[in-house]
């Protein structure tokens, strides 16, 4: 399973990577779905269908939004030469992700093997969820009950943006 | 936005009442089955923005229903979180308490709040992304006025 994973994550760097480098911008927005379906995959693949049915639902409607505003512009990425800052942001990024794999692989050292063992934290969720909360799915007995201020988080989260579209998109005032 | 041609339309038309209910049927069984308030919620939003999509915007009055979403957007959230303090007036003063009979694990009507919570984010979500939609496509159109 870990080998289907590894193909279909590199698949999906493959996605993204052609999603930056496209002319047609539409290309790019499909290229940017490879990312969110591989998703989806992986998501079933590791058993977490609640995941993965919140990501399918969520990527399809994102990308029919993504489609309907590069078909009204002119479908066209504008390139330009990169300068010195260019050079210097590139260098940067590249030390970054040399520091960053660096501690990664130092870190993994310690966690425990792919699919083995559970959080002390996570132990306590599993045991017993369903007689505390009485919920058959354990995953909305997480998120409604164990961790309801972080769903309240979300729901905030998500009003604060629907204001903000509003807010910046209206042109005239509303009488 | 001009609508499609009039396959899309009476397709969608029978398809959209479809989506709804498997969008009401993800939320109300959220705490039996895997789903729950936020996919429930994306779904019911998908079915209306794939009848605004084939109908054409000028289809339907969309400036009120753009003000009709905002409140129900409100409205949700607003009980969401007088539910959540209801648990600090019944029971044991806690904040988000489950404190509703739980019923036996596996039945419709059970786990207490949950079901509630789950059916008010759906309708949260729902509206919200539907506003987000309407603002896209509405606000362009005022401009070209």
């Amino acid at each position: 399973m870990e080998i289907t994973i590894s193909i279909i994550t590199g698949l999906m760097i493959l996605g993204a990577l052609y999603a930056i480098h496209a002319k047609d911008l539409l290309s790019a927005v499909i290229a940017c779905g490879i990312v969110g379906y591989g998703l989806v995959i992986c998501f079933l693949l590791l058993k977490a269908p609640d995941l993965a049915i919140v990501q399918i639902v969520v990527e399809t409607i994102s990308l029919i939004i993504m489609v309907a505003v590069v078909l009204d512009s002119s479908r066209e990425e504008l390139f330009s030469k990169p300068d010195a800052q260019g050079y210097v942001s590139s260098v940067t990024a590249i030390l970054l992700v040399v520091v960053l794999f660096y501690f990664f692989k130092i870190s993994i050292e310690t966690l425990d093997a792919f699919g083995h063992g559970t959080l002390r934290m996570a132990a306590n969720y599993i045991e017993g969820a369903t007689a505390k909360t009485g919920s058959a799915n354990l995953v909305t007995g997480v998120i409604f009950d164990f961790r309801g201020y972080d769903t309240l988080g979300e729901a905030t989260v998500l009003i604060t943006a629907v204001l903000g579209v509003l807010t910046i998109l209206r042109i005239k005032g509303k009488k | 936005m001009k609508g499609m041609t009039l396959i899309v339309k009476k397709t969608t038309q029978l398809i959209a009442g479809l989506i709804f209910l498997y969008g009401i049927y993800v939320i109300i069984h959220g705490h039996l089955t895997p789903g729950g308030g936020f996919a429930g919620g994306v779904l019911i939003a998908g079915s209306f923005i794939l009848l605004i999509l084939a109908n054409g915007s000028d289809f339907m009055k969309l400036t009120k229903e753009e003000t009709g979403s905002t409140i129900y957007e409100n409205l949700a959230i607003l009980v969401a979180v007088f539910l959540a303090v209801s648990g600090m007036i019944f029971g044991a003063k806690i904040f988000f308490l489950n404190w509703l009979p739980k019923g036996t694990p596996g039945e419709l009507v059970s786990a207490g709040m949950l079901p509630l919570y789950n059916i008010f984010i759906g309708i949260e979500v729902a509206a919200s992304i539907l506003s987000i939609f309407l603002a896209l496509v509405i606000f362009k159109e005022e401009m070209s006025e």
